[in-house]
């Protein structure tokens, strides 16, 4: 870890002016991903402008019905909250499924769309990797791949993104307030937030230097049966392998009227072909044919296109009762 | 480039604290290596395996991914603010009663985890295998290993923590009874 | 203490503490935290500066040029010590490879640096800021392809009784399979640490080390000085698995770094570093063949297995249980090893049989299924109450069946269709199976110091390391028992090559060996005691904190009135272990639940019914055996060190990309000791028991598994991706 300033940011317009001004500065909320790559020298910001003041942790009814969820609102309490648990099921689900306890009870609504990849060879200093340093090359490529995407990747990078919370947001169609160095602010739906890797994996998302992640906006309740199925190796606190987010309304022609599905653990980002849903009633296999229609898998992680798919069934199954 | 050196105040054990730490000290080696409150332990130091598990405002967190000067404030108890070996927390007494450990590395964490995760129970908050949203969580096996599973023990004591758990949570629970968690 | 006879009725038959479930006399600290381990010893030596290492970047090479000047700049950095500055150094005789890598590589994250600082953020930053040029050379990594160019290993040969291939020819029901286990780590969780301070030509060493007395062997013969002038100290160790029976580079580091820094060092392995650093359980490839009569006598009985690890390293002996477990006139044992360039392969939790006997017990499972055999049945009809390469060498105990027997009853293994994938619960696909479960029983010499005070309290000392075994509690029974005192007149001071060189933890050796030689101890104190209180006539009774001899009664602390009485002595052994056969054995059940969707396994119950001798705690014992079923849960479902063959690493060297069971994993766990004592092994009669619940229950899992979807995986561990093809359709 190299040497930093730290500040603690008064509010959001200090924050990113802050920011844009500080040669090397970062924002630091729960900082379980950022310290634990810090660690490593993986991150090495000259400058920590902690957010943790901000008061931008309290979950709120928007008038169009909807939740407006507080950057800083931490998973356990966004899980936690009654409003997510009754309309936004499948969101609770994803944030109890991921991590710890105790990394949840820090963890932040932010902060977790901004985690980066779990990649091992991303993890590892001494390995090219073409995120951690641009044009070094992708060592996970014909590396050890299990755990790595099947989709939406590129010969540059085949790293996942590791979130859970962000699959089920995905569905829900969230958008992610933020504020500019300027003081502008703008919302980018959730399916713009994060850019698949292409010849530049180290550009991770659409933010721009000094953008400030405000909260999540989701809009009002769907309905259906929602749920978040995660599969991975062991039973509890571990990255997924494949998880499914769906919201299904369990009514009509083959018990489902409509669905909406997203993937995580197969992408660098959560995975959703809106496309593929108008497939909902003819089963998971015409789904995942046209979600994964692009897939290339290796060897080693080809098994995760047949388990999103008999994931998804067993999903369709338990949302239709 | 020297080190960024900042003064940071808090309660530790219900003592008032305040240190002059570099930037960089996480709460784990503030705890360890300057206040010498050693019951805390470094076992990953990347919030892989829970042994640094303490309660900070009440709640716990993993404190080797934290940092000490972000706490300004706050008030943090450790393992050995639970209880001492001459006036040992029931949970304390518990994990000794059940042989909820073996080589005692990960313990202070799992009993840091384990006196939160009944609270957590209490306060409602659901976890992967809570069955229902709607419904309020029970201090049942199931609940109870899914809220411990961030505290590793390469022993494989769970077995036996689990018993102490289920002492404390006032729910002496029969092997039988565990055995039927996936179906 | 020579122990060359049966043990007779001794006075740790009273059983008066030994055998009775207790509570750890270390529980209170470790529940509180004020158990002190190696990096937490602030009180020891004044003025410690930190220690923090640089690993190698590559597998197999040579450092073309280290450069250090941006570290060696960091504010409060005191020295960089790399192998150009280290001086000579050897290497101890249990280490395969160089613990200080420079300019050879031998290994992915061999130490090549070591920065001293002032404080461990200072160190850590500038370990990162030097720079080091690498000549990679072309290693080998992958273990099947160097499968044919593996040879017999030195001190390893083949054993063959009778005529196996001719035998297994001829047999009407044969299996011949194919197994592998991959590459494991211990994963304790204590990361290797270590404190160094010199006091001179003197050199102390607060370490986590199982192994004192080999320690300071090692220490000495690297650092090239007498042993005399080294001193370990390990009292507490945060777990070790064998990973810990050797010196490792925090040790050698911290030395080499307060050399240097002229003051004292800490060193602790950081988390990523330690797969590769340090040891692992090498992979193995194991082919079984067994051939037998249509009614299931086994006439044939084949074990080969491949191995691999560093130039001048051992192979994982996978075949061992084999030559024992099962009877059959026809045998063949086989072990090749090849030289692989991925780090040090060495000892793990049952070393030989923990992998050996996954691959062996699912044979027997598809044998008995070939043959339209009850597992069970098919373990029973081929036990042997001989050692089956000796004929008229007898098994000191042998309760296989009886552990079979006991377990099948208390698991309703009656309850099992023994036709895969034929129980269904919604979603789940539900199974049992069986293992049987094996490890030998070994001795070997152990010393201890005792002490009386004239308060009467007993206090043993014991270079004896407790790994999480429960140590300290059985050596305070041992000399409770033995000196007629109750618990809490007892201390034990372990872990310190000051005291008495015992056998040490390894290889489930520790309980019955330290608290035989506590026990030799204690029966010379007893005869100093009766000396001292003029005692001479009949062997005075010990009870209740009282010595009485022909009519009169004293407390026992009169004895050492006019000061401590010390005992010293060491248990040594005469060759009952080759009249004998001494071994352990267990019945493991396990019965899973597999989703039909996804293929991922819950384990729902795990039962283990064990004998090895007399259990001196069961409490501990227990958690001994519970603990090593999850460690063999673990290396059924979840764990691999994932190896980069291009690279020559273990690719997921942390705590996430090393998956261990964690809470949700492990069912509750059941663990019945039969009743044994076993007067061929000690003065104790106890035998090991750290071990044995490693042993089998790994493919007590696999066969589980079999048992619920009619999927045989045959290479560990069974990820749901090795099952999700042959599971059925579900929409």
């Amino acid at each position: 870890m190299r040497p930093f300033t730290y500040e603690r940011a008064t509010s959001p317009a200090d924050a990113v002016a802050k920011a844009a001004s500080i040669p090397g500065a970062r924002f630091i909320a729960g900082g379980t991903n950022l310290l634990d790559l810090m660690k490593l020298q993986i991150e090495t910001p000259a400058h920590l402008i902690d957010v943790n003041g901000l008061g931008l942790d309290r979950i709120e009814d928007t008038a169009e019905g909807g939740l407006r969820i507080g950057a800083l609102v931490r998973n356990t309490d966004l899980a936690a909250d009654m409003r997510v648990r009754r309309h936004y099921g499948v969101l609770s689900r994803a944030l109890v499924a991921g991590a710890s306890g105790q990394l949840r009870n820090v963890a932040t609504t932010a902060g977790n769309l901004l985690q980066r990849t779990r990649c091992p060879y991303f993890y590892d200093p001494n390995q090219p990797c073409n995120k951690r340093q641009p044009g070094s090359g992708c060592s996970a490529i014909g590396g050890v791949t299990r755990q790595l995407g099947v989709v939406g990747i590129s010969d540059a990078c085949i790293a996942t993104h590791p979130s859970d919370m962000a699959v089920a947001m995905r569905v829900l169609d969230a958008t992610v307030e933020t504020v500019r160095p300027g003081g502008a602010t703008r919302a980018i739906p959730i399916a713009d937030l994060h850019r698949l890797p292409g010849d530049t994996p180290h550009v991770e998302t659409t933010l721009e230097r000094g953008e400030l992640i405000t909260a999540v906006t989701l809009p009002k309740p769907v309905g259906g049966a929602q749920l978040y199925h995660k599969v991975r190796d062991r039973a509890s606190y571990a990255f997924a392998l494949v998880s499914v987010a769906a919201i299904v309304q369990p009514d009509g022609p083959n018990g489902i009227a409509w669905g909406r599905v997203a993937l995580g653990g197969v992408a660098p980002k959560p995975w959703r072909v809106e496309a593929a849903e108008a497939h909902m009633r003819q089963g998971a296999k015409d789904v995942t044919a046209v979600l994964l229609a692009d897939a290339r898998a290796t060897a080693d992680n080809r098994f995760k296109v047949k388990l999103a798919e008999r994931t998804l069934a067993a999903v369709l199954i338990e949302a239709r009762g | 480039m020297n080190p960024v050196m900042n003064k940071v105040s808090f309660t530790v054990n219900g003592a008032a604290r305040t240190l002059e730490v570099d930037t960089r000290t996480t709460l784990l080696d503030a705890l360890r290596e300057h206040l010498r409150l050693t019951g805390t332990k470094k076992g990953c130091d990347h919030g892989q395996c829970g042994a640094c598990t303490v309660i900070v405002d009440g709640r716990r967190v993993n404190s080797c991914l934290t940092l000490a000067v972000m706490h300004e404030g706050g008030s943090v108890t450790t393992v050995e603010g639970l209880g001492m070996p001459d006036k040992l927390h029931p949970m304390q007494a518990a994990f000794v009663k059940h042989d909820g450990y073996q080589c005692g590395y990960c313990t202070p964490g799992q009993i840091c985890s384990a006196v939160a995760v009944l609270e957590e129970i209490k306060a409602g908050i659901p976890s992967h295998v809570t069955a229902s949203l709607a419904d309020a969580p029970r201090a049942t096996n199931a609940e109870m290993r899914e809220r411990m599973s961030g505290n590793i023990c390469r022993c494989g004591a769970y077995s036996n923590i689990l018993d102490a758990m289920a002492e404390v949570a006032g729910q002496r629970t029969a092997g039988q009874q565990n055995g039927k968690d996936p179906a | 203490m020579k122990f060359d006879t049966p043990a007779g009725t001794n006075p740790i038959d009273q059983l008066k503490v030994v055998g009775k479930a207790t509570d750890r006399i270390d529980g209170p600290l470790k529940t509180t935290g004020t158990a002190p381990y190696a990096y937490e010893r602030h009180g020891v030596v004044a003025n410690q500066a930190y220690g923090f290492i640089l690993g190698a970047g590559i597998a197999k090479g040579r450092i073309t040029a280290l450069d250090a000047a941006a570290a060696r700049a960091v504010p409060g950095v005191i020295a960089v010590v790399t192998a150009e500055n280290a001086g000579k150094l050897g290497k101890g005789k249990w280490n395969t490879a160089a613990l200080l890598g420079g300019p050879e590589i031998q290994h992915y994250h061999q130490a090549v640096a070591l920065v001293v600082a002032e404080t461990f953020e200072q160190a850590r930053d500038a370990a990162g800021l030097i720079r080091v040029a690498y000549q990679a050379e072309n290693g080998a990594y992958d273990l099947a392809a160097a499968r044919d160019g593996a040879t017999v290993a030195k001190d390893e040969p083949d054993s063959a009784i009778g005529d196996f291939a001719g035998a297994f020819a001829a047999a009407p029901v044969r299996l011949d399979a194919t197994y592998t286990t991959p590459d494991q780590g211990h994963a304790m969780m204590e990361p290797h640490a270590t404190i160094a301070a010199w006091n001179g030509d003197k050199l102390t060493l607060w370490t986590s080390n199982q192994m004192i007395n080999w320690g300071v062997k090692d220490v000495a013969q690297t650092l090239g000085m007498p042993e005399e002038n080294i001193r370990l100290i390990s009292p507490y160790i945060g777990g070790g698995f064998g990973g810990k029976l050797f010196v490792r580079s925090d040790a050698l580091m911290a030395a080499l770094g307060a050399k240097a820094a002229g003051r004292p060092v800490k060193v602790a392995l950081t988390r990523p570093l330690m797969f590769n650093n340090t040891t692992h359980r090498p992979a193995t490839i194991q082919r079984i063949r067994i051939g037998a009569t249509r009614d299931g006598r086994i006439t044939a009985i084949g074990h080969e297995s491949w191995s691999g690890d560093l130039p001048g390293g051992k192979p994982e002996t996978a075949v061992q249980q084999t030559r024992l477990l099962y009877a059959g006139a026809n045998r063949l044992t086989a072990m090749r090893l090849a030289v692989l360039d991925l780090p040090e392969g060495n000892a793990m939790r049952a070393p030989g049989e923990a992998p050996g006997l996954m691959a062996l017990e699912v044979a027997m499972d598809e044998m008995a299924e070939k043959l339209g055999m009850d597992p069970i049945q098919f373990r029973i009809l081929n036990d042997t109450q001989e050692d089956p390469e000796k004929p008229g060498r007898p098994f000191s105990q042998r309760q296989l069946i009886a552990c079979l027997q006991q377990g099948a009853q208390r698991f309703g293994w009656a309850k099992r269709n023994p036709k895969p994938a034929s129980v269904r619960e919604g979603r789940w696909l539900v199974g049992m199976g069986v293992a049987a479960g094996f490890r030998n029983n070994l001795v070997t010499k152990s010393a201890a110091r005792v002490r009386l005070d004239g308060q009467g309290m007993v206090t043993v000392e014991t270079d004896m390391t407790d790994i999480g075994t429960g140590t300290y509690t059985i050596i305070a029974q041992t000399a409770a028992e033995t000196m007629g005192v109750p618990l809490d007149k007892v201390a034990v001071r372990l872990g310190d090559s000051g005291f008495p060189v015992s056998c040490g933890s390894g290889g489930q050796w520790g309980a019955n060996n330290s608290t035989a030689g506590v026990y030799a101890a204690c029966m010379k104190l007893r005869q100093a005691v009766a000396r001292k209180l003029g005692f001479n006539a009949a062997e005075p009774r010990f009870a209740d904190g009282q010595v009485s001899s022909g009519g009169h009664t004293v407390p026992l602390g009169q004895a050492a009135r006019d000061g401590e009485l010390v005992a010293e002595d060491m248990i040594e052994y005469g060759d009952l272990d080759k009249k004998y056969q001494q071994s352990t054995f267990a019945g493991h059940f396990v019965e899973v639940a597999v989703d039909v969707a996804t293929g991922e396994v819950r384990l729902r119950r795990m039962l283990a019914v064990c004998a090895a001798g007399r259990i001196l705690n069961p409490k501990s014992a227990r958690s001994q055996v519970i603990g090593a079923m999850t460690m063999g849960a673990g290396a059924a479902l979840m764990e691999e060190l994932a190896v980069d063959k291009r690279r020559g690493f273990f690719v997921n060297h942390d705590l996430a990309g090393y998956e261990v069971p964690v809470h949700a994993d492990i069912p509750h766990q059941e663990v019945v000791f039969l009743d044994e004592v076993d007067p061929i092994s000690s003065p104790m009669k106890a035998k090991g028991v750290g071990e044995l619940g490693i042993c089998g229950v790994g493919a007590a899992v696999a066969n589980a598994i079999y048992n619920a979807t009619g999927v045989r995986v045959r290479d560990y561990p069974i990820t749901l991706d090795k099952i999700l093809d042959h599971l059925p359709d579900i929409a």
